[in-house]
C-alpha cells in the first residue's frame, strides 16, 4: 500500500511505482488503444492514441506522463473520441488498406483500433509514394506503405538488440523507416531475430512465409517430408488455437503435422540432446587446454550472425556445435539418404533467424541444405487453419521412431538457461536427483535477460552468464573484454527469454513469455530422462550413423572464422 | 570523382568532439566543411568510433536540409527565395542559373562538379533583395543579367587554374 491515489474515470486507483499514468489505466481495466507503447522499449509518445483529458481540459499523452497523487483523468470523453479518430484516420489515410491481401490480416492493431472506433469512412487522399516492397531478406518482408511510424520496429532493433538495422530518416512527410543508404535488409546489418515483426503493430514488417512451398512439397507423391519441432513450438502455439498459452500440446502437434500430409515427425529436443553432448565434450576441452575466455553456445543464429557482424575476432570462441535443428537436420538427411523418395527436412521454428539458417552455405552439402526449409510457429498456425483442422479436437500423438526419445534436458533449450542447464546436468558430479533440482535455483532459470551462476567442477568453480537480448550480450561482452568479468561459458540467445520469445511465435506480452518458459519446465519435470547422456536414442546414434562422423555432421566452421 | 575519403582528418574532427555521439551534428558538419559533403565512406566509420548504428546517423544526417550526402560543387550558389527577395524577382534569377547550367530542383550539381545551385528562406539581408551567396560571399540586388556575369567570371577563372 503506497497510500497514494489518483483518479482514473472517477474511480480512484492506487498508484504503486507505475512509470507512467498509461499502466495504471490498464491496471484498472481499461484498455487504453496504443501503437507505439511496450513496456519493455523507451517511451516514444508518438500516436498519441492513449490521450487522455485532466481535469482542467488539458489534453495528455498517458504512456509519457508520470502518475502523482491527486491526479484526475478521463479516459473517454467526446474531445478523446474526436481526436483518436480523426488520427486513426489519417494513419489510415496513407496506409495501404488491401486489408484482405495482407499477412496481418486479423492480427493487426491498425485493423482491430479502426473496428473498434468505427472508423467508416476515410476523407482524404494517400498521398504516400509508392515504395517496393523488400523481400531480399530469408526471415522478413518490408513493405512501407503499411508503415505508420510508430517507431517501435528501430527502438526494438536499437534499445533491445543493438543492431540498429533501420532508422528514421528524412523529416516530415518525407519521413520512412530505413536502413542507412536505403540498402535492401539482406545487405544491411540485420541478424534476422525478427523482433521488429514482432512489434510492428501492421502489416508493415512481417514474418516471411513459406507455407506455399511447404504445402507444394507435402502434394508431392515423390516426396518424403519430414517435420522436426523445436521446444518452443509446443507452449507457445496453443493460444491462437484456442488452448491455454503456456501449455504443452506437442501430441496435438505432431497429429495436426500428420494430418497435414507430413510423412514423418520428430522433436528438435532430440537434437538438441546431441547439442548437449557436444557442447559439453567441446567445453571440458576447451577447459583442458585452458585455452583462453569463454565458451559462447552457437545454437541461436541471430547471435551467431551478429558475431560474425561485430566480433569476429571472438568467432574462436563461439561453439563449433551446428544449432539442434542443423545437427538434427543432417543426422535426418544422413538417416533417410538410401531413401528411394526424395527427403525434405521441415523445422517448424519460433525463429525467424532459422530461415537464414537454413540457407547458410555452411548448412549445405553438394548444394543441398541439410534443413530444405523453416516455418514458423505462425505459419504452423496458418497451415493448421487452412487444412481445417479443429486443433481442439485432435488426438494427441507420438513422434516418430527411430528419434522420438528426447530427454528433459533437450526441452528446455526453448527457454533462457536451458542450454546452460543442460550442460551442467551433463557435467556434474553428483548425479543424483537432488542435485538436478537444485540446480533449478543456481541462477540460471528466469526470464531476466541477464544471469550468472557458480557451479563446482573438479576443484574449480565455473563462472556461467546467461543472456537474452542481443544488447545485454553486448554489455557482457564489453565487459568480458575490459577485464570486468570473466566467464567460462557464455549462453547467449537473441531473443529476450530465449527461443519462447521468438518472433516466430504469437506475440505475446513479457508475462506469457514466461508461462511458456514454465511450460517447458512443467515438460522437464514430467520427463522420465533428465539429461541427455541417459537418452538411448542418442547412445545408438552416437555407436551406429553417426560414428566416424561426428565432426562432419554435428559440427561447422562458419565462413570467416579463423 | 571525389578524392577518397581521408581518415586522418576524419579522426582528428572525432578528437575534436571527443569521440562523443552527442556532437554527430557537429561532427557531421565538420566532414561536410573538409568535403563539402559527407561521404558515404564516413557512415560505417563513424559508427563504430562512435558506437552508434550507420543507419542512425544515416537518420540524422537526411533529417537536416544542410547536410548533402552527395559531392557539391566548388562553387554553391545560394539563391534567396525568402518573403522580400521573392517579391523582389528571385525566382528569375534562379531560373536563369539552372537554364544556364543545366540544373533542376532534383539535380543541383553539375557534372563538372563546379557548381551547385541551391535556395534558401531567407539570408537575413533582406536589404539588399534579391540576394544571393556564393561560397558564402554576399552578392546583393541581384538581376539574371548580373548573376550571368558572376557566373562567366567564375568559369574564366576555374579555366585559368587548369
Amino acid at each position: 500500500m503506497s497510500g497514494a491515489f489518483m483518479l482514473i474515470d472517477n474511480i480512484p486507483v492506487e498508484i504503486q511505482g507505475e512509470k507512467n499514468i498509461l499502466e495504471l489505466i490498464r491496471k484498472a481495466g481499461i484498455d487504453l488503444p496504443t501503437f507505439c507503447y511496450y513496456s519493455e522499449l523507451s517511451v516514444y509518445g508518438a500516436c498519441r492514441l492513449c490521450v487522455v483529458e485532466n481535469k482542467w481540459g488539458g489534453i495528455e499523452a498517458s504512456c509519457s506522463t508520470v502518475p502523482k497523487a491527486g491526479m484526475e483523468v478521463h479516459t473517454n470523453t467526446p474531445r478523446l473520441r474526436k481526436y483518436r479518430k480523426m488520427i486513426l484516420e489519417l494513419i489510415l489515410a496513407n496506409h495501404c488498406r488491401d486489408c484482405t491481401t495482407c499477412d496481418k490480416n486479423g492480427t493487426c492493431k491498425l485493423q482491430e483500433l479502426a473496428m473498434r472506433f468505427g472508423i467508416k469512412e476515410v476523407r482524404f487522399e494517400n498521398a504516400k509514394k509508392a515504395i517496393p516492397l523488400d523481400k531480399s531478406s530469408s526471415s522478413i518482408v518490408r513493405d512501407e506503405s503499411k508503415c505508420i511510424l510508430c517507431g517501435d520496429c528501430v527502438r526494438m532493433c536499437d534499445e533491445v538488440q543493438n543492431v540498429g538495422a533501420i532508422d528514421f530518416a528524412y523529416r516530415g512527410s518525407e519521413m520512412r523507416i530505413s536502413t542507412a543508404f536505403h540498402k535492401c535488409m539482406a545487405e544491411s546489418n540485420c541478424v534476422g531475430c525478427g523482433q521488429c515483426a514482432a512489434v510492428c503493430p501492421t502489416g508493415a514488417i512481417t514474418v516471411k512465409n513459406d507455407t506455399a512451398k511447404i504445402w507444394d512439397e507435402l502434394s508431392n507423391p515423390e516426396v518424403k517430408v519430414v517435420a522436426q519441432i523445436a521446444p518452443a513450438v509446443r507452449v507457445g502455439i496453443g493460444e491462437a488455437l484456442g488452448q491455454t498459452n503456456g501449455t504443452n500440446v506437442m501430441g496435438k502437434i505432431v497429429a495436426a503435422l500428420k494430418r497435414i500430409g507430413f510423412n514423418e515427425v520428430f522433436d528438435t529436443s532430440t537434437g538438441a540432446d546431441l547439442t548437449v553432448l557436444e557442447e559439453t565434450n567441446e567445453f571440458l576441452k576447451r577447459l583442458e587446454q585452458g585455452k583462453e575466455g569463454p565458451l559462447f553456445t552457437s545454437c541461436c543464429p541471430a547471435w551467431v550472425k551478429y558475431a560474425e557482424n561485430n566480433y569476429p575476432e571472438l568467432m574462436g570462441n563461439v561453439s563449433t556445435c551446428r544449432s539442434p535443428m542443423q545437427m538434427f537436420g543432417s543426422v535426418l538427411k544422413e538417416h533417410y539418404s538410401h531413401s528411394n523418395k526424395k527427403v525434405v527436412v521441415v523445422g517448424v521454428m519460433p525463429c525467424t533467424a532459422k530461415k537464414a539458417e537454413a540457407e547458410r552455405d555452411e548448412f549445405k552439402e553438394e548444394g543441398i541444405p541439410y534443413i530444405d526449409y523453416v516455418i514458423t510457429t505462425q505459419e504452423l498456425i496458418q497451415m493448421i487453419k487452412e487444412a481445417g483442422l479443429v486443433f481442439d479436437e485432435l488426438e494427441q500423438e507420438a513422434v516418430d521412431m527411430p528419434f522420438g526419445v528426447n530427454s528433459g534436458a533437450g526441452v528446455i533449450f526453448g527457454v533462457t538457461g536451458g542450454v546452460t542447464e543442460a550442460v551442467i546436468r551433463r557435467i556434474a558430479d553428483d548425479k543424483s536427483i537432488n542435485t538436478l533440482r537444485a540446480l533449478a535455483f543456481k541462477g540460471v532459470r528466469g526470464m531476466q535477460g541477464v544471469k550468472e551462476a557458480s557451479i563446482p567442477f573438479g576443484d574449480k568453480m565455473l563462472q556461467i552468464a546467461v543472456v537474452s537480448g542481443l544488447k545485454n550480450a553486448d554489455d557482457l561482452i564489453q565487459k568480458i573484454k575490459n577485464g570486468e568479468k570473466q566467464y567460462d561459458f557464455v549462453e547467449v540467445m537473441a531473443c529476450l527469454g530465449g527461443c519462447v520469445s521468438g518472433a516466430g511465435q504469437p506475440f505475446a506480452k513479457g508475462d506469457e513469455k514466461a508461462k511458456r518458459g514454465q511450460g517447458l519446465y512443467d515438460t522437464d519435470r514430467m520427463s522420465s530422462i533428465k539429461r541427455s547422456e541417459e537418452n538411448p536414442v542418442i547412445m545408438s546414434l552416437y555407436s551406429g550413423l553417426l560414428k566416424g562422423k561426428v565432426h562432419q555432421l554435428l559440427h561447422v566452421k562458419y565462413a570467416g572464422k579463423e | 570523382m571525389e578524392q577518397v575519403i581521408d581518415f586522418k582528418a576524419l579522426d582528428e574532427v572525432l578528437v575534436k568532439n571527443n569521440f562523443s555521439k552527442n556532437n554527430i551534428i557537429s561532427i557531421l558538419q565538420d566532414i561536410q566543411e573538409q568535403h563539402r559533403y559527407i561521404p558515404h565512406e564516413a557512415f560505417p566509420y563513424l559508427a563504430e568510433k562512435l558506437g552508434i548504428s550507420t543507419a542512425k546517423i544515416f537518420g540524422v544526417a537526411t533529417f537536416y536540409e544542410n547536410f548533402s550526402l552527395e559531392p557539391k560543387g566548388k562553387y554553391i550558389i545560394k539563391i534567396c527565395d525568402g518573403t522580400a527577395c521573392h517579391v523582389r524577382k528571385s525566382i528569375p534569377i534562379l531560373n536563369k542559373l539552372r537554364d544556364e547550367l543545366g540544373l533542376s530542383k532534383e539535380k543541383i550539381t553539375t557534372d563538372d562538379l563546379l557548381f551547385t545551385l541551391e535556395t534558401v528562406s531567407c539570408l537575413g539581408a533582406c536589404g539588399l533583395a534579391p540576394v544571393i551567396t556564393i561560397n558564402d560571399k554576399v552578392y546583393g540586388a541581384m538581376t539574371p543579367e548580373k548573376a550571368m556575369v558572376l557566373l562567366k567570371e567564375l568559369k574564366e577563372a576555374s579555366e585559368d587554374v587548369k
